[in-house]
């Protein structure tokens, strides 16, 4: 069923930009359009650009923000949300804890 | 002979109907919302889109290309590694491997961890293995993970719990006690929900997904809003989801109230500028589907519902669309027909933020 959902509606999070939007509306309670206004404007593409894998994949890749498949050498896990951190001007918690951590 | 469409009943089996039928269905479940919330009804032309949605020639229907919405997630991994009772499919794997196959594999806008029994309360004990297990998972994923629970006030009550049953004492007539019970109940389970989510904050947690908010009633709603207001409080960054359980605040014990306002009977676009005052950054409508009328009749009146909701609400709403919500079918595997067409007509129609 979540599956249906994501097919009919969902963003595709890390196969567009899906996490990106759902940061911006959990971290600043921004509404959707706001939210996509402002994750494509640092991303310097059109709202509707946001769901596209073809559009993405390559954005997402030259970030280093997270990539949906296994490429040797990208930023995964904390690297990939230290980068979007960067990128949206947010603090991630967990990324706040491994500083820390390793002061 | 009059063309006819298929559709389901609430419970998702299949029917046909036609055309007209159908409206009439949509009319009448956007009525009853409109009645009981005392909010608009839907308009002429958002009726006759749901109509064409639900009556779309292909198995499968999708929102226009630039309307897509972040679709959250609860249940977490429990939904692959689970049992039936969680709707699970048995599929042995650790939550990490579960939340990262929702991640790369499904495509997930976020995700969450939750325990088997996916109650707050049980997990005091193993507190410990859920913090070890969202450090691994927040190292190796990227999209937002946050914890999901239900406060569950029902197990705060005998036999399971240390408080008198408010049910046994109600049948006896003892009313104050059982409003006690409630309220005695409800405290526990904030501090229950605020000490769980201090530890999970501390190893990194993006936040925390209250779900089915309002089960056990109006004590449940006040323990959770409670709850939001003191961690919000504590940590203004944590991303909160407040997810309820059904359109209505069931008054279980009356005279509750959260900031003046009284819990009991109170409808998603009331419920959401309490959830909104508390701190909390999105909101879940949740309109129950009843199972012995058919899809466009709960549609209809889950759209009417949910779209006053997101017209009230100053916060991201994302629609609780699970089974037996949001117009789906009350089935553990929901036709995926039906799935798609409530997908499509909360976001087109009720302007949802996400799902």
């Amino acid at each position: 069923m979540p599956i249906s959902h994501i097919m009919a509606s969902g963003m595709t999070g890390m196969r567009a930009a899906g996490d990106l939007v759902a940061r911006m509306q959990f971290s600043k309670n921004m509404r959707l359009g706001e939210a996509k206004d402002f994750v494509a404007k640092k991303l310097g593409v059109s709202n509707a650009d946001l769901s596209d894998e073809f559009v993405m994949r390559e954005i997402r890749e030259e970030l280093d923000i997270g990539v949906i498949t296994s490429v040797p050498g990208c930023a995964k896990g904390i690297a990939a949300k230290m980068n979007i951190e960067k990128l949206l001007g947010i603090d991630i918690n967990c990324c706040d804890t491994f500083r820390n951590t390793i002061a | 002979m009059a063309t006819e469409y298929f559709l389901r009943m609430g419970d998702g089996q299949k029917i046909f109907m036609t055309k007209e039928d159908i409206l009439a269905d949509i009319e009448s479940g956007c009525a009853d919302a409109a009645d009981l919330g005392d909010i608009p009804t839907l308009s002429e032309d958002e009726m006759d889109h749901m109509l064409d949605i639900i009556t779309a020639p292909g198995r499968i229907v999708g929102v226009e290309p630039g309307l897509e919405v972040p679709v959250t997630h609860d249940i977490g991994a429990i939904r692959i590694d689970g049992d039936q009772g969680n709707s699970g499919v048995g599929i042995p794997a650790s939550r990490l491997v579960g939340s990262m196959v929702h991640e790369r594999a499904f495509g997930a806008d976020t995700m969450e961890l939750g325990h088997i029994d996916y109650s707050f309360k049980p997990v005091k004990p193993v507190i410990s293995q859920e913090c070890q297990t969202m450090e691994s998972c927040q190292q190796n994923m990227v999209i937002p993970m946050l914890y999901g629970a239900m406060p569950n006030m029902g197990l705060y009550y005998t036999p399971d719990g240390p408080f008198e049953n408010p049910g046994d004492l109600m049948k006896a007539f003892k009313i104050s006690e059982a409003q006690d019970s409630i309220q005695h109940a409800g405290d526990h389970g904030i501090r229950d929900m605020v000490w769980i989510m201090q530890k999970l904050q501390k190893v990194g947690s993006d936040g925390v997904n209250f779900d089915t908010i309002g089960a056990a009633g109006d004590g449940d709603v006040y323990a959770s809003l409670n709850a939001i207001e003191q961690l919000r409080k504590e940590f203004p960054n944590m991303y909160i989801n407040a997810g309820m359980a059904g359109e209505l605040v069931l008054g279980m014990h009356g005279d509750l109230e959260y900031d003046g306002t009284r819990l009991a009977g109170l409808w998603p676009h009331e419920q959401v500028l309490l959830a909104e005052k508390a701190g909390a950054n999105t909101f879940g409508p949740v309109c129950n589907t009843n199972t012995s009328k058919t899809t466009a009749w709960n549609l209809g009146r889950s759209v009417t519902f949910t779209k006053a909701a997101v017209k009230a609400s100053n916060i991201p709403c994302h629609a609780d669309m699970g089974m037996g919500v949001g117009g789906i079918p009350m089935l553990e595997t929901p036709p995926i027909d039906a799935v798609t067409r409530a997908s499509k007509a909360i976001v087109e129609i009720a302007g949802v933020d996400g799902i």
